[in-house]
């Protein structure tokens, strides 16, 4: 069986102008990204502001150009397909519904849009397939007929929700798509993409900056930490027993409703990750609570960590 | 233990046609931290803006009662009420953009709060600026001082946030969200330094937030609204341990626990939306939403007591409730 998404040694490098008197810098923003992710399962892929995410998002999208490296999808170049067979293959979801929605077109016109782009359906069959992804996403007819000023935060994202599903695509890139949102609509919308999946068989790359939010829908967890996986394994797995140190600190932010046990202090300090300045050694190494002398000139390599993963941590 | 800040039958409107929050009673202790709680459109917000008298135009406020260490605040003029904030009551925003300049540097923002209620110098207010940049946990602050906003991260900037609320050593601190926009671990560290700072400095927190995570966190006494009300009131360890309002349940089974998943089962989820009020309304709010509801809960709805500081606004006897776990 061909895996749905299939990334080899992905490498996604910008060159930024950092000040007036400064030279261009490199930043590193994906790092030799390997993984596969089986048709009909999901990926979750997890990690703070600015690691990478939705790099790595847009270059399956086949909306970036990779550095280096290859995106393989359905086991197809995307640079080879055209822009309509692309968008009947793969379609994204992206976190802000409001920034990604038209303000000035009724809800079921913009979902018809893909439809109406392939040029190849009727009116009556475009109205058909609308209706019937309305429905599907939980929104009534007369949602339709709204703009999307007039509906809630959570009906935004289940109009973007239709909309990536309206041409029927195989597999859909999910981009943070309930950290806009309150946790109540948050769960609705977590359980309708549950839902979508089990019922049409989709394939899901599903990224979020909360390791909490993805244990429900993803059968595997990438943990990204300044443009390279640090550690990737079954979701049962990875919670279970965590081996890195980046990881662990992700499970331990999450709030859980356990009165009485105060915050954690998750011990990262104040210094947010620069993928423009990449610190020698193990990346993680000035956030590390357990770091060696050998963390700071070594940079760990892949290892093996049952069931199905992989970490990088000299001490894991 | 005294009330910091006591509200009741606070009632906010605007243009006579929303009811944005319907006679909230709630009370801030010296030294605790008090959450409100609710999905986004419960009035939350609003009951900050009207208790800071920061209200957008058309916006109605009126109270039985509101005073914060005595005094009554319904009745300070617009001069006497900006004396306070900043200086005895301080702010932070969820979007911390909205109230940063992005035309003038950390520092002298920060210099500036300090100088306007307190007057001394600008070199004394910068070095205070400095001192509180390193209490919340920012390193090298003297170079953040000559920065401006968009130079920093989400994270950097809801610190200065805070440096800036505690310029003035503030008896009581709201936060309206401070972490909602920030990554989880970013606001696991924000909301540490906040229950630090309770403890250091006897700090009152009002915190806002949809999150029942956070709340039981951080919390002492917890108020949740729903449509503009206070549907339930507790102690934090009470309202956990048995919580009484079909919404205080809903709201925590959405709640994603770790390792508590089962993935092939929905998680607990309220369904539909907050409803948008008007005047004249009657019964409960939440009975579009609710698996309980029934034909007497469109009627006057009582008040019921659960515990000691504990009641919601429910047709449901407390027993009843307890039998049912949501
Ligand atoms: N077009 C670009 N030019 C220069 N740098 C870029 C560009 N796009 C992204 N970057 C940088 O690459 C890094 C990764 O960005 P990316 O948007 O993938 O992060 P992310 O993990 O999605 O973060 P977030 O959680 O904030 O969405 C960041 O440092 C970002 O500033
Ligand atoms: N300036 C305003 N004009 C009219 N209605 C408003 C205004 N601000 C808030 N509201 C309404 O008041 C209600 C409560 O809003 P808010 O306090 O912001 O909710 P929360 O903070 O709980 O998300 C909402 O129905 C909102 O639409
Ligand atoms: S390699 Fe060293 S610094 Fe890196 S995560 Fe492991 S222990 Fe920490
Ligand atoms: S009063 Fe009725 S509708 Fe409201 S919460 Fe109680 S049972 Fe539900
Ligand atoms: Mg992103
Ligand atoms: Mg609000």
């Amino acid at each position: 069986m061909t895996a749905a998404i299939e990334v080899e040694n992905l490498r996604c490098e910008f060159r930024v102008h950092t000040g007036l008197m400064s030279a261009e810098k490199r930043v590193v923003a994906v790092d030799d990204v390997t993984f596969s992710v089986p048709a009909g399962s999901v990926l979750g892929v997890v990690g703070e502001s600015g690691c990478g995410k939705s790099t790595l998002a847009r270059m399956i999208l086949g909306l970036l150009k990779p550095t280096a490296g290859t995106v393989l999808v359905d086991g197809k170049r995307l640079f080879d397909l055209d822009r309509k067979a692309r968008a009947r293959l793969i379609q994204p979801v992206f976190q802000d519904p409001f920034a990604s929605l038209n303000p000035r077109r009724r809800i079921k016109d913009i979902v018809a849009l893909p439809l109406a782009a392939q040029g190849t359906f009727s009116r009556a069959e475009i109205e058909r397939r609308v209706a019937r992804i309305l429905e599907r996403v939980g929104l009534s007819a007369a949602m339709g007929e709204r703009m999307p000023a007039q509906l809630s935060g959570g009906q935004r994202q289940r109009a973007a929700i239709a909309r990536a599903l309206v041409l029927e695509p195989r597999i859909v890139i999910c981009d943070e798509p309930t950290s806009a949102l309150d946790v109540s609509v948050q769960a609705q919308i977590l359980n309708l993409l549950a839902d979508l999946r089990r019922d049409l068989g989709l394939t899901y790359l599903f990224i979020s900056h909360n390791l909490a939010v993805v244990e429900h829908v993803a059968s595997e967890v990438a943990v990204m930490y300044l443009g390279r996986i640090v550690e990737r394994n079954e979701t049962d797995a990875l919670f279970r027993e965590p081996g890195h140190p980046y990881t662990k600190a992700l499970l331990e932010s999450v709030l859980t409703p356990e009165p009485g046990k105060g915050v954690p202090d998750i011990g990262l300090g104040d210094a947010m990750p620069d993928p423009a300045n990449i610190p020698p050694g193990c990346r993680f190494n000035p956030r590390c609570r357990i770091a060696v002398e050998r963390c700071r000139h070594e940079a760990p390599t892949r290892m093996v960590r049952p069931p199905q993963g992989m970490v990088e941590c000299h001490l894991a | 233990m005294s009330a910091l800040l006591e509200v009741e039958e606070l009632q906010v409107t605007f243009g006579g046609r929303t009811a944005a929050v319907r006679s909230a009673s709630f009370r801030v202790e010296k030294g605790e931290t008090h959450c409100l709680v609710g999905e986004s459109g419960c009035g939350k917000s609003v009951t900050a803006l009207a208790v800071m008298s920061l209200l957008a135009r058309g916006g109605q406020r009126s109270a039985k009662k509101m005073s914060f260490a005595g005094t009554d605040l319904t009745s300070l003029s617009d001069r006497e009420m900006a004396r306070l904030r900043g200086n005895r009551m301080a702010m932070i925003f969820q979007e911390p953009m909205t109230s940063l300049n992005p035309a003038f540097t950390i520092g002298s923002q920060m210099a500036e709060v300090l100088t306007r209620h307190k007057g001394g110098s600008r070199a004394a207010a910068l070095d205070r600026a400095a001192e509180l940049m390193g209490r919340v946990g920012i390193t090298a602050p003297g170079m953040r001082l000559g920065q401006f906003p968009h130079q920093l991260s989400g994270g950097l900037r809801q610190r200065v946030m805070i440096a800036m609320a505690l310029m003035c050593d503030p008896e009581l601190l709201i936060a309206d969200e401070p972490t909602t926009a920030l990554d989880v671990t970013v606001q696991a560290q924000i909301l540490r330094l906040l229950a630090n700072l309770k403890r250091e400095f006897g700090l009152s927190i009002l915190l806002i937030t949809h999150d029942l995570g956070i709340v039981a966190r951080v919390a002492d006494h917890v108020s949740v609204m729903y449509a503009g009300e206070v549907v339930e009131r507790a102690t934090t360890a009470q309202l956990f341990r048995s919580p009484q309002h079909p919404y205080t349940r809903g709201l925590l089974s959405c709640v994603p626990v770790p390792g508590r998943v089962q993935r092939d089962r929905p998680l607990g989820s309220i369904p539909g939306v907050v409803p948008a009020i008007g005047s004249g309304f009657a019964g409960c709010a939440f009975r579009s939403r609710c698996a309980h509801a029934d034909e007497t809960c469109a009627r006057a709805i009582p008040r019921r007591q659960a515990g000691d500081a504990h009641d919601y606004l429910c047709r449901l006897e407390p027993d009843w409730a307890e039998l049912q776990p949501a």
